[in-house]
């Protein structure tokens, strides 16, 4: 998948109801995505702390993707629409520091959705790897 | 320190195919915390489970890391296994390596490397679990079944012979739906109404179930075991205790031209009703829409041909809340409109119609009394065709139809014909087909004894269109079999309409909570394991509303949701979840920002005493969650600016170990 054969490090935070299940069914399903997403388990999209995704960039990932239930289904019925905006705020902040829009998503799967999961994965992996590495916010003492 | 052991699982190849498992179990031993790692072939079977018991005892674990499926297949089978061996359950962690690793990745290098990344991520989170307890909330003997077709009927009536109280809420004014609207079933040919209207008298006579007819869900609050639930009890303008459903009312009623819903609009009703003569309950409903006392306070003859005294046209819609403690979805479903379908002319021609409309003209009880006419003209018809897949399987027409096999179409379809040959040998009957679909005990035999014995002429191809013309009905299509164009003059065209979800459902799965596919078919826990239970604990799932069904499948899906509602009804209590916000009262500035997102108004605020370092007390209001209400969202963890919430088993430590693991 990668454009100029760069694998880029992504961390994608899933919810367990919608996301993750729809994840699971890519998975059922044996619909490829690149191994470069790794997903961490939330039980719901607005558990992800804006810090999350700020730890992420110091630790050299080159995009983080937030997935949660559709607006109007999350497992504990408002969930997503926090998660919406915080994350508004949070990747403007993160425009203003330099890091490309196309790094950080937000985006709705659910749980039957497992094609969509595979689909929003090779895209969003694809856009990353073409912006290559981030070095922005890479944290250097952590990286020794 | 803890001290974690690792268990590598196989699962056969389908881990161990794309990945070395070998190489990730040696991997993960140089992690931090592990002291023991290994794979075996199986990890669920019993023997894995062994291997994972005797490493806890002889190594002494306080953690286990299971790299396996995914954790909603077998979180609850490790944690048993780890509470067997006397580990508390919580200090167990699965890293998903199939679902989102050997099923998506082709090759080994690539798959491995991933799984032990996965691992390691784990392994950093379990590194800092604590155990937890769950604790425990009170069983409500109560349930509730939400839909009165033969699903929602059968369902209450198998709960309700366990011996636990159900409530059915139907939103018309009879049980019933659309099983009741049906005149034989398939394959058998029995009467749907001789097998259905005794269930639903048996329903009614049942003492432990109560029918609220008209009646609405409202609003859904509570967890698993401690539903509340409103229900709106639409006023119907007659007392439903006093009414007898004698009929005088509506034999006086002036207003007889109110399209009848039951006949699909093919004939009509009064402004008050009963909408069938086995309705249950069997009570009049006046119909606010057209009943001109209501609209304009002129008439009142029903209040006064009424002996009983049961017309009261000052009832206001009731609200009835009641607990539960589980709740059966059985919604059902209903034919798709066909106004989108022009090349069909089905809003040109009165006989153009759905197959439910075809149903009704065959039933003794139906607008003809059963006897096969044209709506237009009241002819008898002596060519039909039948056009299947209207709206089913439709790729290129998202927009109008569906892209899913409704599955029950080619069924009915064989039955009508059958039917019509048997009754009327003197009409031609066509069918067009994409595929005939007969999986099911004695389907086939049926659908061909409908070609062999009756003669329908069964022909695979597409109707292209259908216009009218004068009395009759020029069909257009094509035979792929023998690539030959077909023009039929037909005097009634009957289509197999697509099923879909009936429109409330989509409502009441946002407030229940519960997950919907694409289509608006409620998903099931899982789909091979769990058929009837919605991911939502408490509720369960019965019938159409979670996918298309014939009736002896509802029957039996109904019969399943019901086992699994009186299991849950016969414990006094339930565990709750222990994965729980819970607030640092030290941090705490009892600002109210975690109180304002949660969505439970779990968070209350107590004013607690302080002993300062200079010993003086000082009085601080601080956040305090109620662990039974609190559903561990998390979302007060974020919206806390001091930092003083956390979510046990997702704290944030835990998450931000996982992202240094996956990072590093
Ligand atoms: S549970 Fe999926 S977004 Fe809230």
């Amino acid at each position: 998948m990668p454009v100029n054969g760069y694998k880029p490090l992504i961390v994608a935070f899933c919810c367990n109801w919608c996301s993750y299940a729809g994840a699971d069914l890519a998975g059922n399903n044996r619909l490829n995505y690149p191994a470069d997403v790794k997903i961490i388990r939330v039980p719901c999209s607005c558990r992800v702390n804006p810090m999350f995704v700020l730890r992420a960039f110091q630790r050299g990932a080159d995009g983080v993707i937030i997935c949660g239930c559709h607006p109007g289904d999350c497992h504990y019925t408002s969930g997503n629409y926090f998660t919406r905006r915080r994350m508004a705020l949070l990747f403007s902040m993160l425009d203003y520091l330099g890091i490309e829009r196309e790094r950080t998503r937000v985006e709705w799967v659910s749980a039957a959705e497992g094609a969509k999961f595979a689909a929003t994965m090779n895209d969003f992996a694809e856009t990353v790897a073409s912006l290559g590495e981030n070095k922005r916010l890479e944290d250097l003492r952590c990286k020794k | 320190m803890q001290r974690i052991g690792v268990f590598v699982c196989w699962c056969g190849s389908n881990i161990a195919g794309t990945v070395d498992v070998h190489a990730v179990a040696e991997a993960l031993k140089t992690e931090p915390g592990v002291v023991f790692s290994t794979d075996y072939q199986y990890m669920c079977s019993q023997a894995g489970q062994n291997i994972i018991k005797d490493a806890i005892r002889d190594y002494r674990l306080t953690g286990v890391v299971v790299c396996s499926c995914s954790p909603r297949m077998h979180e609850v089978t490790f944690r048993k296994t780890a509470s067997q061996a006397g580990l508390n359950p919580y200090m167990v962690e699965i890293a998903n390596i199939r679902e989102q690793c050997s099923w998506v990745h082709k090759d080994v290098p690539t798959g491995t490397e991933k799984a032990i990344i996965l691992g390691r991520a784990a392994v950093a989170k379990v590194n800092l679990n604590a155990p937890l307890t769950p604790g425990e909330s009170l069983v409500i003997k109560r349930a509730l079944v939400i839909g009165g077709g033969i699903a929602g009927i059968q369902t209450a009536l198998d709960i309700a012979d366990a011996g636990f109280p159900v409530d059915i809420v139907e939103k018309q004014p009879t049980i019933g739906g659309k099983m009741a609207q049906l005149d034989k079933t398939f394959p058998t040919l029995d009467c749907a109404a001789c097998i259905l209207t005794p269930k639903m008298v048996d329903a009614a006579q049942n003492e432990n179930i109560r029918i609220l007819s008209y009646s609405e869900v409202e609003k859904v609050g509570g967890f698993v075991g401690n539903f509340e639930v409103t229900i709106r009890k639409k006023a119907r303008y007659v007392k439903e205790d006093i009414c007898t459903g004698c009929g005088a009312c509506v034999e006086k009623c002036p207003m007889k031209k109110v399209p009848n819903e039951f006949n699909l609009g093919m004939d009509n009703r009064r402004a008050v009703y009963i909408p069938f003569a086995q309705a249950v309950p069997k009570v009049a409903t006046i119909d606010p829409n057209y009943c001109n006392m209501l609209k304009n306070g002129k008439c009142g003859l029903c209040a006064r041909v009424c002996t009983a005294g049961a017309i009261d046209y000052t009832q206001k819609d009731e609200l009835i809340t009641e607990k539960y403690g589980a709740i059966v979805v059985a919604t059902g479903y209903n034919p798709i409109s066909l106004d989108k379908f022009d090349e069909f002319a089905y809003n040109q021609s009165k006989d153009v119609i759905s197959s439910l409309e075809f149903e009704r003209l065959t039933n003794a009880a139906g607008p003809t009394a059963g006897k096969l006419v044209r709506p237009s003209d009241g002819k008898h018809p002596h060519t039909i065709v039948f056009v299947q897949c209207v709206g089913s399987r439709c790729d290129a027409c998202a927009e109008k139809g569906k892209e899913y096999c409704s599955k029950i179409c080619c069924m009915y379809t064989a039955k009508h014909a059958m039917l019509t040959r048997d009754k009327y040998p003197d009409t031609e009957v066509y069918v067009f087909y994409i595929d005939v679909r007969t999986p099911g005990k004695n389907f086939d035999e049926f659908y061909r004894r409908a070609v062999e014995e009756y003669g329908v002429h069964y022909v695979k191809g597409m109707v292209g269109k259908v216009s009218p013309e004068g009395d009759t009905l020029k069909v257009q299509a094509s035979d792929l079999i023998s690539g030959k164009q077909l023009h039929i003059d037909a005097d009634l065209v009957v289509l197999a309409a697509a099923i879909e979800p009936d429109a409330s459902a989509r409502p009441l799965a946002t407030m229940l909570t519960a997950s919907m596919d694409t289509n608006d078919f409620f998903t099931e826990a899982h789909p091979k394991l769990r058929p009837v239970e919605s991911p939502t604990a408490g509720v369960f799932l019965s019938g159409a509303c979670q996918g298309p069904k014939d009736i002896p499948e509802t029957v039996s899906q109904a019969g399943a949701a019901a086992s699994k509602v009186i299991g849950l009804l016969v414990k006094d209590k339930l565990t709750t979840n222990p994965c729980v916000a819970q607030s640092n009262e030290l941090m705490c500035n009892g600002c109210s920002s975690c109180e304002l997102v949660c969505p439970y108004g779990a968070i209350t605020y107590i004013d607690k005493e302080f002993r300062m370092p200079d010993r003086s007390i000082q009085i601080r209001r601080v956040a305090q969650v109620n662990p039974a209400v609190c559903q561990g969202c998390g979302a007060c963890t974020v919206a806390c600016p001091s930092g003083a919430m956390d979510l046990n088993g997702f704290k944030s430590e835990q998450i931000i170990a996982e992202v240094d693991a996956i990072c590093r």
